[in-house]
């Protein structure tokens, strides 16, 4: 094996945790969404990132040396602790918002899991290979969604280009490589998130483009720190709500 | 965003190949893409599929239930439309 497994948990955490924390926000969608037919399909794409990061977490436990389940990642563990970017975890916007934030974050995902889904660390390589699978099903309803409401109303392409206004200084920080990433890559394990912004944003523009939307514009100021454990007072109610039943009545099944 | 105007769409699923498509249900989606990709999330959320049809309702021309008689009665009693005279082999599923 390429690597080690001291090597590969940062990566996988920082993974694990971006599809937690996005699952936990698109799951607020159901029974808000402007259709039922919406609340399911943002309900799956909750459900497939949910299993995605239970399977990350799993392979993290044995890989960073604690032994520790899927829910003591997802439960226990405090705001600082957590690994992920910023994008996911800011609060819920309108519709637009949210169309804006999958398309970004699905066109990442696709490109990332496809790179890994041939690296030397079976495990991962596996859930690599259905996770890209499924985010390029996640893009395409990003896509379908952000060409109606970009090439639709007065109305929607105004909200289309508040919503790219509202992501934009979030987007470098998908891009940015951590000294973990660098450390991964110089022992030929894993991919720099450098390397795939021309693919992703190239793919996002594309679909703007057509949309006949203006490119993301640029921010004043860039989100950083995610991978660090620093985060935005959105994620401490976030968190909140998702452990608060874990952790006010601890080993309860139902 | 109103949806008062999304059209109702009828969605088939084929569950395996030499099947045929099957009525499964309908859905509201505002064009056949976003329909396809509704009834993927609705229908086939359990592998049930290899195939969808999502057909506008508006589009379906059916059988009225007062017509019930005309239409259907006059075939009760003309058993030799029926292949009932022939023995089915062992084996043969579907037909």
């Amino acid at each position: 094996m390429t690597g080690s497994p001291a090597l590969h948990a940062p990566l996988v955490e920082a993974l694990a945790d971006d599809a937690l924390i996005y699952a936990q926000r698109l799951g607020e969608w159901i029974s808000r969404a402007p259709q039922i037919e919406e609340d399911m399909a943002l309900g799956n794409i909750a459900l497939d990132l949910l299993g995605r990061a239970r399977s990350l977490y799993t392979l993290l436990g044995s890989l960073d040396g604690t032994g520790r389940c899927e829910d003591d990642y997802a439960y226990w563990r405090d705001e600082r602790e957590f690994r992920h970017v910023h994008l996911p975890e800011i609060e819920r916007g309108d519709f637009a918002d949210e169309m804006t934030r999958l398309l970004l974050l699905s066109s990442l995902d696709v490109e990332r899991y496809a790179a890994l889904a041939s690296c030397d660390d079976v495990a991962l390589a596996g859930i690599a290979a259905k996770g890209s699978a499924e985010s390029r099903y996640h893009r395409d309803h990003a896509r379908l969604w952000v060409l109606r409401l970009g090439a639709g109303t007065r109305e929607s392409h105004a909200r289309m280009t508040a919503a790219l206004v509202r992501v934009a200084p979030y987007v470098d920080e998908l891009f940015t490589d951590t000294a973990a990433e660098q450390a991964g890559v110089d022992a030929g394990f894993g991919v720099l998130p450098s390397s795939l912004r021309e693919p992703v944003l190239g793919f996002v523009s594309a679909i703007l483009t057509e949309a006949t939307l203006d490119d993301v514009p640029d921010a004043g100021w860039h989100s950083r720190g995610g991978r660090d454990g620093i985060h935005s007072e959105a994620l401490g109610y976030l968190i909140a709500e998702m452990q608060h039943l874990t952790r006010s009545h601890p080993g309860a099944t139902w | 965003m109103s949806t008062d105007g999304w059209p109702l769409w009828e969605v088939f699923v084929r569950a395996k190949r030499g099947l045929s498509h099957s009525h499964v249900g309908s859905l509201h989606a505002p064009d056949a893409e976003l329909a396809l990709h509704n009834a993927r999330d609705l229908y086939t959320r359990r592998q049930e599929g290899v195939s969808i049809w999502v057909v506008p309702a508006a589009s379906i021309t059916a059988s009225s239930p007062e017509e019930k008689d005309s239409f259907f009665d006059p075939a009760a009693d003309k058993v030799y439309r029926h292949p009932t005279f022939y023995d089915v082999p062992e084996d043969v599923e579907y037909l």
